[in-house]
């Protein structure tokens, strides 16, 4: 199962013809992703690493009947490219580039709600690493190899902070059913929560990782809402103890500006909420490790 | 990016908000030019740095002669003023703005923010300007007036006549407030800001709205289709080590601590320096060399980490992924000879690879400390740097 993606979703790339997007194409397919086609305005009709180019996003559509869309375009124009994947009917959108002007997010996020619901597009990031279901399908630029097939959902804002975790845990035999990098900006297509209610209901997740960063106030709202609506365990870390005030720390949106924004203050809601908290970064597996021991066995029906 | 109040009036007066007379001034000369060209008999001489709070620091004068106006520009020009938001280090006054002082009948807040809750534009208002915004928040969130935009369509008369008669305005004003608010809305979003703040706005004795303070920050991500706000960057604001490593990719931000880091990525680089303070040491800066971590990119990092003194010991981490370990190892151990690092080094490599680029660390003969796990590398480079502090 896993969530968003597997090996049944069939991917688009839009900017598909660049050499950053030829590169993690090839990666992506080397990991399972069924990549069916691409998109690269003026270079229609060409044939690209075997696979057929679109001048637009709905003549991709039409031809290759994709489910979801990973966003390569340079940032000024991502915007459009997110927009032009929802009116054609992409139900999922992953962008990777990182640079978007906040008030595009702005427009992007209002433009996606124009849809009903059941025909709206879910858009993870931009600025993230993207989204892998390990030994299934992969929307983005992790390294494949260093996440082992399994059981905990993974979600993070910051790409390579999510490979440590997965490797800490694969370390400790503990594999991952998705990965999925929600991005550094301040204003991002899904938030924790969005992800969090996906990995409840799927039923191949027992546990969930959520690794947030100082600035904003997603990591609470999400650590509230498992407490009221999650039956699995949460384990939680907030990067940034040392980061100064009004400092922005790399990521857009990681600078603390208001009251909650600390790594120390939102750690100590996961806490005060019953969310496991790991530690220390040091610590990350050893906390789901700790997590899936205390949790209850799980009702033994279907696979595994 | 962020702007000097005379700059960010420049602004706004473009977009219909009222000021005060005033003008820039570089030298003592300059200013009591300034202040013959605007008349009156009243001035008030102001330091401009990028920070608030620039009164109860010494940085704003009120003068009622030429000469006064002199003297508090010689005082003020190439002094060092300390606030809550330069930190204790400060930052040196190399511009005046001059200004004809006021008669103040009231004094209102009015600021515009990009709230990440809502996702959207917000303006903030409080009836009592002047003071600390972050402080009422704290003490009388009750008393804060707000309005959320709609991205589709921006801000709307009635939103703004709201706010005019919360803030219990005369009647007469309201109709000025509206536009000063309609105006600070246009110009947040036709010049990608992200934040528009006039603390105080005041209304005189004879009902005008003035901005008396104007703060503007600008969104980094969209300044490359506002050069007429990219232009107003000052160079010497900016800690020059920062401004340095943005130029060729990196992100530097400098901190207090001792321990100089190196990392690809955001978040791993925070992390990072937490498991560091962790084993009890301090990070002397915030480094993220950017998910490629090219062996250029690496070399200009080590520059960077050892022009800072302070720094005691090195601790270099780096997660590749798309990148293979060796091809880094490469960099680094390129890197240590070229720099010559004279202070203790932790190397800890992880993801591609990762054996054979341990493997030249350890072959290249240089005394590079190698760790396997994060915490291992946080515990060699704090334990490095006290047995190097102690010697």
């Amino acid at each position: 199962m896993a969530i968003l993606i597997n090996e049944l979703t069939r991917i688009i790339v839009q900017g598909f013809t660049g050499d950053k997007a030829t590169f993690h194409a090839q990666k992506m397919i080397e990991n399972g992703a069924r990549v069916v086609g691409g998109v690269t305005p003026g270079k229609g009709g060409q044939t690209h690493i075997g696979l057929p180019v679109f001048n637009t996003v709905k003549e991709a559509v039409d031809g290759v009947y994709p489910d979801a869309s990973l966003i390569f375009v340079p940032a000024p124009f991502c915007a459009d490219a997110i927009m032009e994947a929802a009116d054609a009917g992409i139900k999922l959108v992953c962008c990777i580039t990182d640079g978007i002007p906040a008030q595009d997010m702005m427009m992007v996020k209002r433009y996606l709600r124009r849809y009903p619901k059941e025909k709206r597009t879910m858009l993870v990031g931009p600025n993230c690493a993207g989204i892998i279901s390990p030994g299934k399908s992969m929307l983005g630029i992790m390294p494949g190899h260093i996440y082992m097939p399994g059981s905990v959902g993974l979600v993070t804002r910051s790409g390579t902070l999510g490979y440590e975790a997965a490797s800490q845990m694969k370390d400790l035999g503990i594999g991952v059913s998705t990965s999925v990098g929600i991005g550094g900006d301040p204003i991002n297509g899904s938030s924790f929560l969005d992800i969090l209610e996906l990995f409840e209901r799927d039923p191949e997740t027992e546990a969930v990782m959520m690794i947030g960063e100082i600035g904003g106030p997603q990591e609470a709202e999400a650590a509230l809402w498992s407490k009221e609506h999650m039956k699995k365990p949460v384990i939680g870390y907030v990067a940034g103890l040392t980061a100064p005030k009004g400092r922005r720390m790399g990521h857009a949106g990681a600078i603390i500006s208001a009251f909650g924004d600390t790594a120390a203050e939102k750690a100590e809601i996961m806490r005060s909420l019953g969310l496991t908290v790991a530690r220390s970064p040091a610590e990350l597996g050893a906390a789901v490790a700790e997590a899936l021991a205390k949790a209850p066995p799980k009702r033994k029906r279907g696979s595994r | 990016m962020d702007i000097h109040e005379y700059q960010a009036k420049e602004l706004l007066v473009d977009f219909g908000v009222a000021v005060p007379r005033g003008g820039v001034a570089y030298s003592a000369e300059q200013a009591v030019y300034r202040a013959t060209e605007i008349g009156g008999g009243k001035w008030a001489v102001k330091a401009q740095i990028h920070s608030g709070a620039r009164g109860k620091a010494g940085g704003i004068r009120l003068c009622s002669t030429v000469d006064e106006v002199r003297q508090a520009a010689n005082e003020l020009l190439g002094k060092r003023l300390v606030t809550h938001q330069t930190g204790p280090q400060g930052k040196v006054v190399h511009r005046l703005y001059v200004e004809a002082a006021i008669p103040i009948e009231r004094e209102i807040y009015i600021g515009l923010v990009l709230d990440r809750k809502t996702e959207r534009i917000m303006l903030v208002a409080h009836p009592h300007g002047g003071m600390e915004i972050e402080e009422i928040a704290r003490t009388e969130p009750e008393t804060i007036l707000r309005q959320v935009m709609e991205p589709a369509v921006g801000m709307q008369a009635f939103q703004a006549r709201e706010i005019a008669f919360g803030l219990g305005l005369p009647p007469a004003a309201v109709n000025r407030m509206v536009g000063v608010l309609m105006g600070c809305h246009r110009a947040f979003r036709d010049l990608d800001a992200t934040m528009v703040e006039i603390n105080p706005l005041v209304l005189t004795s004879d009902g005008q709205l003035l901005a008396l303070d104007a703060k503007m920050g600008f969104d980094d991500n969209a300044l490359f289709r506002r050069p007429s706000v990219s232009e107003l960057r000052d160079h010497a604001e900016e800690d020059p080590r920062e401004a340095g490593a943005a130029e060729h990719g990196l992100n530097y931000v400098a901190l207090d601590g001792e321990i100089g880091c190196i990392i690809n990525g955001a978040g791993l680089a925070m992390a990072t320096m937490d498991m560091i303070k962790h084993a009890g040491g301090s990070p002397a800066n915030f480094l993220d060399v950017g998910g490629g971590a090219s062996p250029e990119r690496v070399a200009m990092a080590f520059k960077l980490v050892l022009e800072d003194k302070k720094v005691g010991a090195m601790l270099v981490n780096i997660f590749a992924g798309i990148n293979r370990c060796d091809w880094v190892a490469q960099g680094v151990v390129q890197a240590v000879r070229d720099a010559g690092v004279k202070v203790p080094l932790v190397v800890r490599l992880s993801g591609t690879n990762v054996e054979e680029g341990r493997r030249i660390i350890r072959e290249s003969g240089l005394p590079i400390i190698s760790a396997d796990s994060l915490s291992e590398a946080a515990e060699k480079v704090v334990a490095a740097w006290q047995k190097a502090k102690g010697a």
